[in-house]
């Protein structure tokens, strides 16, 4: 691919040998355009992610909550999830971009709608997976309907909430990278760029910071899993 | 905003219309969209022949020795995390760009829900059926053979066939990279309109779906009675994520 004109490399005063020479990975330029490009790639990056999954989490919570008492909710919700689901990013960030323009709305819109059908279901099975005897127990006790739900079925469901917040999470920061086909944010857009020209330490750079980031969310969210149901470690011991 | 972006998005009307045109695309270009389709099902498929080469052998091996069940188990965990986009960039940064180079990138994304599977469906085979192969002076390789295999192809092919759906929506994103397939006319919507766009896109969907509906029955037909076990790697999470794509 160096042939026919060769890479177009971006040029900052004094290029270095490695970067002419367009080799596998020079740490001068991860150096000197880190600051420029690569952290608020990053940064924009994690922006994107958490708003998604946030947004997609209340979401999903609140119709799971709704789901756990009227059945009939359950069946249409995820038929609409799992619709969203099938079509593929890209198309969907176009099909978006019509109505609400190259923005950062279009991305979170089409980006919640891939949290729905994962965190919908996990959060809904956890709640199913309450025993009947513990809610009559605490019906028992004098407890209401609001707090059964915070005090009793939220705590029980959490290693399935959590499961699902961790798959959702990795899924977002992948899809995020493809944000950047309508707009110039997270680590896509440094990807996109150094593809069209082909300079291979800039892929690197970027696409190594996005599999970082999504195997530090993951490990981070293990972690607030164990930190969150010690319980859980507790009976398995 | 970004002119410096490679790629020009047209602001097409989209209407209920576009949805409906989208399929007369499809037929008003059907030799475009069987060439595509051959290259996405091409590079799908030699990807997954070669993932299925390396993961299968060794996710047995270490589930017939009972070994190895922390890398078995999270390369999946770890393999699901890995944002696709950026596997395929950076294989084709050390490599180059070529058929084989974006397929190797998409065996690496098959290789750990296939191995896992493998492990798992290998490891937790009966061990009462295999003492009793054992005892019935069976040698090593035909407790593999002739009790775990059987007992455990249908798991192994949940495995295959998550990868297979997986592989099958993401090579969507080789395009970007050059890889050619559907992917191709769903990121050039400055050539194909938007009916394009959004035809080569039902087309990845139904494609998926073809791939998981028929692995599903393969994966049916090859599961004993009676010995229905449930996948470690859910398909249907599985599938969601592969339109992380």
């Amino acid at each position: 691919m160096s042939g026919g004109g060769g890479p177009v490399i971006p040029n900052f005063g004094s290029a270095s040998h490695c970067i002419t020479n367009n080799d596998l990975f020079c740490t001068d330029w991860v150096r000197s355009n880190w600051s420029s490009t690569l952290q608020p790639a990053l940064l924009d990056h994690l922006k994107l992610t958490a708003i998604a999954v946030v947004i997609g989490f209340a979401i999903a919570f609140a119709a799971a909550v709704l789901a756990r008492r009227l059945r009939f909710f359950e069946h249409p919700f995820t038929l609409f999830s799992a619709l969203l689901y099938t079509i593929p990013s890209i198309a969907l960030f176009q099909v978006l971009v019509p109505f609400t323009g190259l923005t950062e709305t279009t991305v979170e819109i089409a980006l919640v709608g891939y949290t729905l059908l994962i965190l919908f279901r996990n959060t809904l099975a956890g709640f199913r997976a309450v025993p009947d005897d513990v809610l009559e127990a605490a019906r028992g006790m004098g407890l209401h309907g609001r707090e059964i739900l915070w005090r009793i079925e939220v705590p029980l469901a959490l290693p399935s909430i959590m499961a699902g917040l961790r798959i959702a999470v990795v899924t977002i920061v992948s899809l995020a990278t493809l944000a950047a086909f309508v707009i110039p944010e997270g680590l896509g857009r440094p990807i996109f760029i150094a593809l069209r020209d082909y300079f291979k330490t800039e892929i690197i750079a970027a696409g190594g910071l996005a599999v970082l980031l999504a195997l530090t969310a993951d490990a981070v969210l293990v972690l607030a899993q164990r930190l969150l149901t010690p319980w859980a470690r507790a009976r398995a011991a | 905003m970004g002119e410096s972006e490679s790629r020009v998005i047209l602001f097409d009307d989209v209407s209920a219309g576009t949805f409906l045109d989208a399929f007369r695309f499809i037929g008003d270009n059907g030799q475009l969209i069987w060439d595509k389709t051959v290259e996405q099902l091409a590079l799908s498929g030699a990807a997954l022949g070669v993932a299925i080469a390396i993961a299968i052998p060794i996710g047995v091996l270490l589930g017939h020795w009972h070994r190895g069940s922390f890398i078995a188990i999270n390369v999946s965990n770890i393999g699901r995390a890995l944002p696709s986009l950026a596997v395929i960039a950076i294989g084709i940064s050390i490599f180059g760009i070529s058929f084989t180079n974006v397929m190797f990138a998409l065996v690496v994304l098959a290789v750990p829900p296939m191995l896992t599977n493998a492990y798992v469906a290998v490891d937790e085979v009966d061990r009462d059926v295999v003492q009793a192969a054992r005892g019935m002076g069976m040698r090593e390789h035909d407790v593999l053979f002739r009790v775990e295999l059987p007992l455990s192809t249908a798991l192994i092919f949940a495995g295959i066939r998550t990868a297979a759906v997986y592989v099958v929506s993401t090579a969507t994103i080789a395009a970007i990279a050059g890889g050619g397939g559907l992917g191709d006319i769903i990121v050039n919507q400055a050539s194909y309109r938007f009916e394009g766009v959004l035809g080569a896109a039902y087309c990845v969907a139904a494609l998926a779906l073809l791939a998981d509906f028929s692995l599903g029955g393969v994966q049916r037909l090859l599961s004993p009675r009676g010995l229905r076990r449930r996948p470690v790697v859910d398909p249907e999470v599985a599938t969601a994520q592969a339109f992380g794509h």
